[in-house]
């Protein structure tokens, strides 16, 4: 089984997992990012706890260099 | 300084600084360019901004792998927001990324100038200030709009000095002197500065500090610009507290006028 979800405005497809698993799975360290599922602040906390769904919107964002 | 009882700390949002010079992180050729360039600066405050990671590709190298949290108070911006929305939720995301609640809120109107959005500014500084940010926002060299922005309890106010990546320097020291006459928060000189003179000027109007990314990134040797900028800051901020000599439009003799040789 798998979902579809919108991660940083692209579709992607992934079997259901939490969001730290995910997160993983892309090679994303969760220590460096910031999550907002569906509009919200999803706290670093709540990566574990936390499974996608399908249609879910995921943002990830990290700093990168700026003024 | 010499003559002072206490050291001549910044403070914002109840933290205190040495340095009064804040910079950037963007359009460094390299990592090992900006944390050296960021390093000779004497910097403690660097702003960074918040980005989508590239979920396609993760081979790009993570900023924060290369600065030290211990030694940088990190002060990320909403650059790209044109509306208080997108800035509050900007602020959200950082907030959760870094270790502080402090944010550089930056709304912009225009495209071509850069120019902030006042009112969308004052929107976004409103809700962020209630949801406990320390808030600095970028904002135009206006005495009216930065009072609004203390009165909504922004821990700072930061004018322009001049169009952003401009390199115009102070266009309106005026209006500057006015700002901190009116306001009580540290007044920072956020965007304009070309060159050094142009930060030195900035401090010996009494500005708090000043914020640049693109006068010292953008300059040929960015390393020296930094030690340029950091001497600036430092000998601008001297002179302001020395009290310099009024402007007079003819001359004083410097050496005395008795015991002259010739009758």
């Amino acid at each position: 089984m798998s979902l579809e979800i919108i991660v940083n405005g692209e579709s992607r497809t992934t079997p259901p997992l939490s969001v730290l698993d995910y997160l993983r799975s892309l090679e994303i360290d969760p220590s460096r990012v910031a999550v907002e599922l569906n509009l919200d602040i999803l706290p670093k906390g709540e990566y574990a706890s936390t499974l996608l769904n399908q249609g879910d919107r995921l943002e990830i964002v990290h700093f990168v260099g700026g003024g | 300084m010499s003559q002072q009882q206490t050291p001549d700390k910044l403070v914002i949002g109840g933290r205190e600084f040495t340095s009064r010079l804040m910079v950037g992180t963007g359009k460094y050729a390299s990592m090992e360019q900006m944390v050296r360039a960021i390093e000779v600066s004497g910097a403690e405050v660097i702003t960074v901004a918040v980005r989508r990671v590239n979920i396609s590709d993760r081979s790009k190298e993570s900023l924060l792998d290369h600065i030290d949290l211990k030694k940088y108070t990190l002060l990320p911006n909403t650059a790209g927001c044109y509306t208080a929305d997108d800035a509050i939720r900007t602020c959200r995301l950082a907030r959760e990324a870094g270790l502080s609640d402090f944010v550089k809120l930056e709304v912009l109107g225009d495209e071509k100038t850069l120019f902030p959005d006042n009112e969308e500014l004052l929107k976004a500084a409103t809700v962020l200030v209630k949801e406990g940010f320390t808030v600095l926002p970028y904002t135009s060299d206006d005495p009216i709009v930065c009072k609004k922005l203390e009165d909504v309890g922004c821990a700072a106010v930061m004018p322009l000095g001049a169009p952003i990546g401009s390199g115009l320097g102070i266009r309106n020291p005026y209006n500057i002197r006015i700002i901190m006459d009116t306001v009580k928060v540290p007044v920072i000189v956020d965007a304009g500065v070309g060159t050094a003179s142009d930060a030195a000027i900035a401090m010996e109007l009494g500005c708090d500090g000043v914020l640049m990314n693109t006068g010292i990134a953008g300059a040929r040797d960015p390393i020296a610009m930094a030690e340029a900028m950091n001497l600036a800051v430092r000998a601008g901020r001297l002179a302001y507290l020395a009290g310099r000599i009024p402007k007079k439009l003819y001359a004083t003799a410097s050496s005395p006028i008795e015991g002259i040789i010739h009758e």
